[in-house]
């Protein structure tokens, strides 16, 4: 149960993070953060205690190898969307560095051409 | 034949940045983009009002992936693919001064095959996977052009839609957890015998949420007028037209209509935040001066207008008023159509008025019927229609939704419905006022020539924007809105179609 509310206080911390810093790269390191924290709980959702890995090796019965492996669809979702998000958190700092180049600043609060 | 539509438009978007590494081909790229976006219109025209299912590598449903085309899904293919096809026929003009034109193709069909896998898919992870296939095309697109304003509208746009889909992993988690499956239809039929609902509420909450800043309702909308306005316009139609609607509305009504049964209060909720996103959209509008600034905030408030008649939907069917329940849901879906058409119909417009004038502000310019009859007739009957002026498909729409509110007893709902388009009528008015009409005003910075690249598409839409009024007509409306109603209705029909029970 610990390791659960430890998920949910990461992703609170990130997203502290991105709705409260004002530098852009505290914001991407907020989206980092709680990205992380899904996965983590996903790993945590199919996690079993002293669980084996989930490959069926030769002369293991079915029944045997479902009450003691761990669930393998959560990790095979964790892989994708880490995937994902190493392309979100490029192009983010892909454009927090074009951003810089055209205001000198990594501050939010002076990148500010658009009315709201 | 289902994979196809997703197959097509990922090895365009694969190969065309490619090929333009070796040589930069900026008339055969646009070619094969058009060809392809026909292609995908012709043959989602021909699977109109198929039902079937496919199934990836040959799993049964519940284990593997499985693309589902519905009436619903089948709907909103050929919105995309119409929108698409237009768009591209637009850019092939508009767009032929800009440089790296391989990679705007390129992401733009990688844009596509995201949007057609949200609409195909039948699985929750799948559809994740997917929208943000489109999403991150998406924000690489908005800030195409490299400005700051730009680049800043990305950032803005990437960082809202980067944590709403944190939101929407998140609510997988929980569904997965407590559901124990990802196949949309085997978690409808799950889900009722879950012990515990309340994690099912909270995964629901997370997705109104994630589902939420990916299209824009009013809570979450403050990136939308920013990067609909700076994106390339093409693009800015695209995003209005079809992306906010396919990513938005029509991933979160599948996973609630379909999966998870509406669960208690979740249409309620709907419906206000629909009646609240059409209102304040609509007020904000009031004051814009930028025309795409203008159009942006209009898209919130039309956006309104669909999630009101989807969550009236989801009342009249705990209410268990079947029949008012279906033609709430027909509104919602039927404004969704015509918003998609006008809409583009208006943000192509502004890219045209934005060549003709080399500004938006709605101060300084005017008199473009003047200016260029055949446009300026174009952009009057897109306003029009979205205002809701009586022979356009704009009325019709906003018709059906009224009558299925005080049919159903909804007096509220229908007054909101009512002012807000008396709202939409009094901005569209200021900008025929201030643009259509009168003596030209401002510098003609392209000495007023429009070629036929730029108009044709605009006429295009302008005779959709007439001719889709006739889906309002009962026998029409039954083969092509039903349907789609009824498939988000009707969950046990979907269930059945997948899982063959």
């Amino acid at each position: 149960m610990l390791t659960y509310l430890l998920a949910f206080i990461l992703f609170a911390v990130g997203l502290y993070s991105v709705i409260n810093k004002r530098n852009l790269i505290k914001i991407i390191m907020g989206i980092i953060i709680m990205e992380h924290a899904v996965n983590a709980f996903l790993i945590l959702i199919g996690y079993r205690i002293s669980g084996k890995a989930p490959i069926l090796e030769k002369g293991t019965s079915v029944t045997e190898f479902v009450n003691s492996a761990m669930d393998p669809l959560p990790q095979a979702l964790v892989i994708t969307s880490i995937v994902i998000s190493l392309g979100v958190v490029a192009l983010m700092v892909a454009l927090a560095v074009r951003l810089y180049q055209h205001y000198g600043t990594f501050d939010i609060t002076e990148i500010r051409k658009l009315r709201g | 034949m289902l994979p196809l539509f997703v197959a097509i438009p990922l090895g365009v978007g694969f190969l065309l940045p490619l090929i333009e590494e070796f040589r930069e081909r900026t008339r055969l790229f646009a070619v094969t983009v058009l060809l392809e976006t026909g292609l995908l219109l012709a043959l989602s025209l021909v699977k109109f009002g198929e039902k079937s299912i496919y199934r990836l590598g040959g799993w049964p449903p519940p284990i593997g992936i499985n693309y589902v085309l519905d009436g619903l899904s089948s709907l909103v293919l050929v919105v995309i693919s119409g929108i698409a096809f237009v768009t591209v026929l637009f850019a092939m003009t508009y767009m032929s001064k800009y440089e790296n034109l391989g990679k705007f193709y390129g992401l733009f069909s990688l844009m596509l095959a995201g949007m057609y896998g949200v609409a195909l898919t039948g699985d929750v992870f799948n559809m994740y996977v997917y929208l943000e296939v489109a999403a991150i095309s998406s924000y690489a697109l908005v800030g195409f052009n490299r400005g700051a304003e730009e680049l800043e509208a990305s950032f803005k746009y990437l960082i809202m839609g980067a944590v709403g889909s944190v939101f929407i992993l998140l609510g997988i988690a929980f569904l997965y957890g407590s559901v124990g499956s990802l196949n949309i239809a085997d978690i409808s039929v799950r889900v009722s015998e879950v012990s515990d609902q309340s994690f099912i509420l909270l995964s629901t909450a997370l997705f109104i949420v994630g589902f939420g800043l990916k299209a824009a309702f009013i809570p979450f909308h403050s990136w939308l007028p920013d990067a609909h306005s700076s994106a390339p316009t093409p693009i800015s139609a695209m995003l209005s037209g079809v992306l906010i609607k396919v990513l938005g509305v029509y991933a979160l009504s599948r996973i609630l209509f379909n999966g998870l049964n509406l669960p208690s209060l979740t249409p309620q909720l709907l419906t206000w935040i629909g009646a609240g996103s059409m209102f304040i959209g609509g007020m904000i509008a009031l004051g814009q001066n930028d025309l795409k600034r203008l159009l942006a905030y209009s898209s919130i408030s039309q956006m309104g207008y669909i999630t009101l008649g989807l969550g009236m939907g989801g009342i009249f069917i705990s209410q268990g008023k079947p029949a008012i329940a279906t033609l709430a849901l027909i509104g919602g879906l039927f404004h969704l159509v015509n918003h998609a058409t006008y809409k583009s119909l208006l943000f192509l417009f502004s890219g045209g008025v934005e060549r003709i004038f080399g500004t938006r502000d709605l101060s300084k310019i005017g008199g473009i019927t003047r200016v260029s009859p055949v446009s300026g007739a174009t952009g009057t009957i897109g306003t029009l229609s979205i205002s809701g002026v009586p022979p356009f498909n704009g009325f019709w729409s906003k018709l059906v939704i009224v009558i299925a509110a005080i049919w159903g007893g909804l007096y509220p709902i229908a007054g909101i419905v009512l002012f807000t388009s008396a709202i939409t009528l009094a901005y569209y008015l200021k900008v025929q006022r201030e643009l259509f009409l009168g003596e030209v005003v401002g510098e003609i910075a392209d000495k007023g020539k429009i070629s036929p690249g730029i108009y044709v598409p605009l006429l295009i839409l302008a005779i959709c924007c007439i001719g889709l009024g006739l889906l309002y007509l009962p026998e029409i409306r039954g083969i092509v809105l039903k349907p789609a109603a009824l498939a988000l209705q009707e969950g046990s029909e979907y269930t059945q179609l997948v899982l063959g029970l």
